[in-house]
């Protein structure tokens, strides 16, 4: 039903190896058997040298054996299969590939096994240090054998902070790397030049195992981040890849869209989305704007009417005439603001630096005091040296690069399992701040699609039948309703009207009151007629149902001092419906996508953090303005893409949850730099007194991450209070 | 403590054939998609042969 029976080889990339390479994003596998039936599925499309999904990201391989494969015969396989595919584009496959995962991988492997196996010399030189017998020169093999476990290593594990602290300070600031790259390499110059003269401090240990540790938060950070991004890669799916271009002879042809040129003539075919601005040439149907709009109602369109990039063709086939490109077209413009606004979002200061920013000066000037204290006082320049290291050791931002992500991993995990997807740490630190929800209405606080409400006695079967053989939203709902059943003979679909059909031998018609002849009828969106035969005509209502949690939501939200607005791009009379029967006081109506995101400017310009919480292309722009964002799983791509937080499932009740966790886990991170600084207070003036030897500095360096780490993992109970 | 000399190389040797073969799990893509991986290995399609790099 897409435009998928047309050519559209120019999705095939050239695979090194020869051959071709076709990335396709399938949507709705989720378990072993969808793994098998896809693969399978596909490898049988024609031309196919071998498929394969990733069953994590969604993405589909395929293998040409010759570079001009047929895309559009493997897309059709997956979709017989019963899932939904569509076509990645070449240039955001590439940018998938997650490369500064697999080096922050290999770096926090290499710093497992450096810290965990410099331990086998570390821990008798320990023992050494309280008295148990260990001659000097022992003392100094074991030494050397940690420098050769731990040096390589930490200097391997130490390189994505080391290019980090060197970007920064070429652009003339220091960041949280900085100092970890300096304590680092200060650590490693020290302890070589105590081992070589023969001496007893030597922290090789505590350099692998810093870095281990930072690691490992940084890790979780970057595996939190990954998920984000390639939702958001998502968005150049969603975009109808490939148009029906109709050539001067009249014939049909897909092209990629951003190929097509204002003046040009493009087919859309019903289920399809238009792909670019453009005034209607031919044909008539029914479209839906809800992407663009937020309308729920439809809207006709015949010869000469306007439509914008994203409406979805409802029943008859439309030629349109191009009037803009894609870069220009009104879905490229939402998906530019949505990127501005992820922008503008990623200037917020995290937690974790602005601890870093008062940390940083506090013991770098901390650390060269004691240096030039130590050698005022005429202890020499060597152990004024290694008072500074330690003094660098000892505070280095171990439990502070732990602190916010152990705890946001925590607190992820949590909503996770009550159906709510995290996108970044620093959402959830964004989440904890708002004190201004606004919500949207269709999808949100509605479910979004019509349901059918109600029903005259036994017409439902006969309705069904119809239905069951068209496309428009109506028609699937009832069929829905009906469960499985069968189809009747000799379907038409006549566009904007109804289907017309055979029923044991009866001619039936549904749809319109108009076209099955209902007398006195008025002419209703959310109705559907039938006529079977000569009886007479029977009504079915469909209504947009409110969610049923939406009105505890909105009173539970008010308890946590939020403000609750509605803002739509739904006509007056329904908001209004929907605000009341929820509890919503403020409300707007008929708001465009552009006024949306102004509304919510300008909730920020009177200094209120806002929430938004939105499902439709129409919302994308306002989401990624917001402070913070949740959309639900059934909202568009663009918006789940837009949105922090994403929750699957029919719960509103996941907004209040979601704002519980957030503030919970801010609570345990302000909470861990209290522990980190505590621990500071009481080991940093040891360090500076000379107090602490290798065992003090393991001790206490693993001891207040393990403390910190612990601590995180209190959100669970924290959050349910 | 001169077994240390022998017991050290050794028990480093071990632990390094341990990093190696992290290193290559990374290296091979074995962390790309642990779901699918997960339901590859109850399919018995795939039981004699792995499949290969993606």
């Amino acid at each position: 039903m897409s435009a998928i029976d047309a050519d559209l080889s120019g999705f095939v990339a050239a695979a090194p190896e020869g051959g071709g390479r076709l990335d396709l994003l399938v949507r709705g596998a989720r378990c072993a058997a969808c793994l098998a039936k896809v693969e399978k599925a596909a490898a049988s499309a024609p031309g196919v040298g071998d498929a394969r999904l990733n069953l994590t990201t969604g993405k589909l391989t395929v293998r040409f054996a010759k570079p001009d494969g047929d895309p559009a015969g493997v897309i059709r396989a997956v979709e017989s299969a019963g899932y939904a595919a569509s076509l990645f584009d070449p240039e955001a496959a590439k940018a998938a590939d997650d490369k500064e995962g697999r080096r922050l991988t290999l770096a926090l492997g290499v710093a497992a096994f450096g810290a965990g196996n410099v331990m086998m010399f570390s821990v008798p030189v320990w023992a050494g240090l309280f008295g148990q017998e260990l001659e000097p020169t022992t003392r100094t093999l074991l030494y050397w054998l940690s420098a050769i476990v731990a040096a390589p290593c930490a200097l391997f594990a130490g390189m994505p902070f080391f290019r980090s602290a060197w970007a920064s300070l070429r652009r003339g600031q220091a960041n949280m790397d900085v100092p970890i790259s300096i304590a680092v390499i200060l650590t490693l110059i020290v302890s070589f030049s105590e081992t070589i003269q023969g001496g007893r401090h030597a922290y090789f240990d505590a350099a692998v195992t810093l870095l281990f540790l930072l690691l490992v938060g940084r890790w979780l950070d970057h595996q939190l981040r990954m998920r984000a991004q390639s939702a958001t890669r998502d968005l150049l799916a969603l975009q109808a890849p490939a148009a029906r271009r109709i050539g001067a002879d009249g014939s049909e042809r897909g092209v990629p869209v951003r190929e097509i040129a204002p003046g040009d003539l493009v087919a859309v075919l019903p289920g399809d989305r238009t792909p670019v601005d453009g005034v209607v040439a031919d044909g008539a149907s029914e479209v839906d704007n809800s992407l663009i709009t937020g309308e729920t109602a439809w809207a006709s369109v015949t010869s000469g009417s306007v439509l914008h990039a994203g409406a979805l063709n409802l029943s008859g086939r439309l030629v349109l005439r191009a009037t803009a490109r894609s870069e220009d077209s009104t879905l490229a413009a939402v998906a530019r603001l949505a990127e501005a606004g992820a922008q503008s979002k990623s200037s917020y200061v995290r937690l974790a630096d602005k601890a870093a920013s008062i940390y940083v000066p506090v013991v770098h000037a901390l650390a060269l005091a004691t240096f030039i204290g130590t050698w005022l006082v005429g202890l020499g320049p060597r152990e004024a040296l290694l008072r500074a290291a330690a003094v660098l050791i000892i505070t280095c931002p171990c439990a502070l690069g732990l602190a916010v992500p152990a705890v946001q991993v925590a607190a992820s995990g949590r909503l996770f399992r009550k159906g709510v997807l995290v996108k970044s740490g620093a959402a959830l630190e964004r989440l904890a701040e708002v004190d201004w929800v606004i919500l949207d209405k269709t999808g949100v606080l509605t479910r979004g699609r019509p349901q059918l409400q109600r029903s005259p006695d036994g017409a439902l079967v006969l309705a069904a039948q119809l239905a069951r053989a068209s496309r428009h939203p109506l028609a699937q709902s009832l069929a829905a309703a009906a469960g499985p059943g069968p189809t009747a003979r000799d379907v038409r679909e006549t566009p904007g009207l109804g289907v017309e059909g055979w029923i044991a031998g009866r001619c039936a018609r549904l749809g319109r009151a108009a076209f099955v002849g209902a007398p006195g009828a008025r002419d209703s969106e959310t109705e559907l007629w039938l006529r079977v035969g000569d009886e007479p005509a029977r009504r079915f209502t469909f209504h947009d149902e409110l969610r049923p949690d939406a009105a505890k939501t909105v009173t539970e939200l008010g308890r946590r001092g939020l403000t609750v607005e509605l803002l739509s791009g739904d006509a007056a009379g329904p908001v209004a419906d929907a605000a009341r029967a929820a509890g919503v006081s403020r409300w707007d109506a008929g708001l465009t996508p552009l006024e949306k995101a102004a509304m919510v400017d300008a909730r920020k310009a009177e200094g209120r953090r806002v929430l938004m919480v939105g499902d439709g292309l129409n919302d994308a722009a306002a989401l990624a303005k917001a402070h913070a964002s949740m959309a639900p799983g059934s909202a568009v791509d663009a918006s789940q893409n837009a949105a922090d937080l994403v929750f699957v499932g029919d719960d509103l009740m996941a907004i209040v949850d979601a704002v519980d966790v957030a503030r919970a886990a801010r609570r345990l991170a302000l909470e861990n730099f209290g522990v980190s600084a505590l621990y500071n207070a009481i080991a940093a003036p040891a360090a500076v007194f000379g107090l602490v030897n290798p065992f003090i500095a393991a001790i206490a360096m693993s001891g207040s991450s393990l403390v910190v780490t612990l601590n995180a993992l209190r959100v669970a109970w924290v959050s349910r209070r | 403590m001169t077994i240390l000399l022998v017991l050290a190389p050794i028990s480093l040797f071990v632990a390094l054939i341990g990093l190696c073969a992290f290193w290559w799990t990374v290296r091979s893509g074995q962390y790309e998609d642990p779901l699918g991986d997960a339901a590859r290995i109850l399919n018995p399609d795939y039981d004699d042969a792995p499949l290969g790099p993606p």
